[in-house]
């Protein structure tokens, strides 16, 4: 198990590194759409296989969709030249300064940590669901009135009144 | 060693029935059209499906110097990837199934989803405003179309109880499920067609718009990919109906199990090509207004009078 879970996590580190140092943008998506099925394999082995095909359906397979679709329609996937004028290598500097104090800060605050074991059983829907609707059922219906705030926000945005039936007959 | 012998089966199953379909279709199309179809190579033309088979063999494999290499070349393998994973979870007959997931449902959704980059980035890559169109065009409908897709089946998950396959076809024992989730029927197979881009929802190729839609600049094998792919498809969305719907192996004794599974796949595969043989391509608005102002409160409906119907027997 342990060497699938570092197969699985090499992967995920490797495809968001060129996830984000990429110059095109379909290929970075593309590399980030690994790095969340990587995830999704590392959910399976902590046995929440729910938790793993989730993450393959709605972030890898729906939310990622509409980034590429974006992502053709405004066809920024062959603009190499002004992501080169963008990605500086001089810009990578101080975030990465940043990032590995906070690396280091890490792995001295894990040495405290007792690490959990997996369990041997997976841990299925049906008490997934029951623990929502159930311990967490505030947090279900917090996330359920957001999600209601952008369907409404979409529904504003997008309505148009309807001018004549058919657009030959309208008049400009 | 049992697995392998499986895997084999199911690959071989699967793939010769794909294979087989280039013949039955047309066949069949011709039958419903008054005409004869095929008949000259081979008994019944059968042998018509190892021409064709050739053909595409020995086609130029041309990769267009304007598309964008690497991708051009990974979408087909996308589509029979993600297709040919979830026949791993669907039971051919009682112990005749490669694995039997407690998730399957879901992997079959997740895979169907995944499924969608293929055309995706098969249309974008070709570098073709042609490709390009009717890459967007099934972008939003199988997003679409995959939404309810998933809400069409939690009707039978919660009847079986289960999300696995196998649990779902023993929960039929009683009745086939296609009975009391009769829209829920409804609505898978109509997303099914739709998940397919078969017609009449091939928007996504629509021959007479978009002269092949996302795969005009395939071609040879990496076109056969994408034509197998559809008829893998068409198998696959046939033998999640038979078994969700409609008791998979279960039938009368005096056969076996795997007959039956196979015999309710293949009808539902005629029913799939009497569709293309009958039915006129809906237009782009139609098709989206027919998905999120018809079937997806369909299957809300479905889904609230089945759990409130559950619980109050329970």
């Amino acid at each position: 198990m342990n060497v699938f879970f570092y197969i699985a996590a090499v992967v995920a580190i490797i495809s968001t590194i060129m996830a984000i140092s990429g110059r095109n943008a379909i290929h970075s998506l593309l590399y980030l759409i690994l790095s969340l099925l990587a995830i999704s394999v590392i959910f399976y082995l902590l046995s929440a296989p729910f938790i793993a095909a989730l993450e393959v359906i709605i972030y890898a397979g729906a939310i990622m969709v509409l980034f590429i679709f974006v992502t053709m329609m405004l066809n920024i996937g062959l603009e190499r030249e002004t992501e080169k004028k963008w990605l500086k290598p001089c810009m990578w500097i101080v975030p990465s300064l940043l990032a590995a104090v906070l690396l280091v800060n890490l792995i001295l605050a894990l040495k405290n940590v007792k690490s959990i074991q997996p369990d041997e059983e997976a841990i299925l829907p049906k008490q997934v669901g029951i623990s929502l609707f159930s311990t967490y059922l505030l947090g279900v219906e917090i996330a359920a009135i957001l999600l209601m705030a952008g369907v409404i926000g979409a529904y504003h945005l997008g309505s148009q009144k309807k001018k004549v039936k058919h657009r030959f007959l309208e008049i400009n | 060693m049992k697995y392998v012998f499986i895997i084999a089966g199911v690959l071989i199953i699967t793939l010769s029935i794909a294979a087989g379909l280039i013949w039955v279709e047309r066949r069949l199309l011709s039958v419903w059209q008054d005409r004869l179809g095929p008949n000259r190579v081979g008994p019944f033309g059968l042998g018509q499906v190892v021409a064709d088979t050739i053909k595409l063999f020995f086609k130029e494999d041309w990769v267009p110097s304007f598309s964008d290499r690497p991708v051009f070349i990974l979408a087909p393998g996308i589509l029979l990837i993600t297709i040919l994973l979830t026949f791993a979870v669907v039971p051919f007959g009682p112990n005749f199934y490669v694995f039997d997931s407690n998730i399957g449902v879901l992997f079959f959704l997740g895979n169907s989803s995944l499924g969608v980059y293929s055309i995706v980035l098969g249309g974008w890559a070709s570098n073709n405003k042609y490709s390009l169109i009717g890459a967007m065009r099934a972008s939003a409908q199988m997003l679409t179309y995959e939404v309810f897709m998933g809400l069409s089946l939690m009707g039978v998950v919660m009847m079986a109880d289960s999300f696995s396959f196998c649990k779902i076809v023993e929960a039929q024992k009683d009745g086939w499920f296609f009975i009391p989730q009769f829209i829920g029927f409804i609505v898978f197979f109509i997303a099914g067609i739709a998940e397919t881009h078969r017609l009449p929802f091939d928007i996504p190729e629509a021959e007479g718009e978009l002269i092949a839609g996302y795969h005009s600049e395939y071609s040879g094998m990496k076109f056969g990919m994408f034509f197998v792919g559809e008829y893998l498809g068409i198998t696959l969305i046939s033998a999640l109906i038979s078994t969700l719907f409609f008791g998979g192996w279960l039938g009368p004794s005096f056969l076996p199990p795997v007959f039956w599974f196979l015999f309710k796949t293949f009808f539902f595969i005629c029913v799939f090509i009497l569709l293309r043989a009958s039915l006129p391509r809906p237009r782009y608005d139609q098709l989206m207004e027919l998905g999120w102002k018809i079937l997806l409160p369909l299957s809300l409906l479905n889904l609230l009078i089945t759990g409130a119907i559950l619980i109050f027997l329970k």
